[in-house]
């Protein structure tokens, strides 16, 4: 029975390809000529956003995009699911962060430099839809920050308890305003909210608040991740001890 | 593109493939981890010189930074040369 539910599934997935690519005919080429010039047209009229990308990203292409939270959000899980055990609760510190201490170089340049990686990051995602970057990238951005803090002072190390609710608030703000879209508008993740003037940074309507949720939300992920490898001791003696155990 | 500008690609291009080789051939990872972070570094220059800056950023903030501290850590917490 399941397998037979599985196949008529397959087959009606595989007819609904088939419709769409049978309407376009073979070897034209309709991606580049009518797909792009329509992004590239409707992003500065309609939508008055001067980065096309963000606008493919966040309007276009929203909900690719919350897919794409959700894998960067299931992967952090299982890799903490992993590797939170191997973290020494007693210090939490492992040997390679408490056995040598940064140069005092690192360390001024750490207390300097985190504000200002920081105040980047904060504007890449926040001008997300006027110039380059977005959510992604100025969490990445901030994320480095985090990192430089984590090898500058040994003793540094963030709170697993607040990076899950800056997570999951993130998480359902981008969820709740594509649902506001349902409820509005006609579609999730519709454009509910005006426009604006190309080129303000208010403008966009959604495009800036769902960039800033994607911006806290990879920003809190990717340090977590850091901090809990960071955190992790496996000395070089226990894991030989195991693969001896095991072959 | 103007002259400069291919003079700097082809030997961008050089520098790619080079260090592409260097990460395989070296036994120590941590030599060729720097390496995969090179490739990284000329590859986002390459998506700049490309117009695409927006994929630029990404490349250089995961790629230069965060993979290569975390192959880092791994390799510290492992073996650091090959067998």
């Amino acid at each position: 029975m399941k397998k037979l539910i599985s196949i008529v599934f397959l087959l009606y997935v595989a007819y609904q390809l088939f419709v769409v690519f049978y309407a376009v005919p073979f070897g034209t080429d309709e991606v580049r000529s009518k797909v792009g010039r329509f992004y590239l047209e409707h992003s500065p009229k309609d939508l008055h956003v001067a980065n096309t990308v963000t606008s493919i990203v966040v309007n276009f292409r929203g909900f690719d995009t919350l897919g794409e939270v959700t894998v960067l959000f299931l992967a952090s899980t299982a890799l903490g699911s992993i590797l939170f055990r191997r973290r020494e609760v007693h210090t939490r510190l492992s040997h390679l962060r408490t056995s040598v201490e940064a140069s005092s170089i690192v360390r001024v340049a750490g207390r300097i430099l985190f504000p200002l990686i920081v105040l980047l990051g904060a504007y890449v995602f926040i001008h997300g839809h006027l110039t380059p970057g977005g959510g992604f990238q100025g969490g990445v951005i901030i994320a480095t920050g985090f990192l430089f803090l984590l090898l500058a002072y040994r003793q540094f190390t963030v709170e697993h308890r607040t990076i899950m609710w800056i997570e999951s608030l993130a998480g359902i703000t981008f969820a709740g305003i594509g649902l506001v879209g349902i409820f509005v508008g006609k579609t999730f993740l519709e454009n509910f909210l005006g426009v604006g003037r190309l080129n303000d940074l208010i403008s966009g309507g959604i495009i800036p608040l769902i960039y800033i949720a994607v911006g806290f939300k990879v920003a809190a992920e990717l340090t977590g991740i850091l901090d809990t490898i960071l955190s992790i001791s496996i000395t070089v003696d226990e894991t030989e001890n195991q693969t001896e155990k095991n072959g | 593109m103007s002259t400069i500008i291919t003079i700097l690609v082809v030997i961008g291009a050089l520098v790619l493939v080079a260090a592409a080789v260097f990460a395989v051939h070296k036994r120590d990872l941590v030599v060729a981890t720097v390496a995969t972070s090179v490739i990284s570094l000329v590859l986002s220059l390459f998506y700049f010189l490309l117009q695409a800056p927006d994929v630029a950023l990404t490349e250089a903030a995961i790629g230069v930074a965060l993979t290569t501290i975390i192959f880092i850590v791994t390799i510290k917490n492992t073996k650091r040369f090959e067998d």
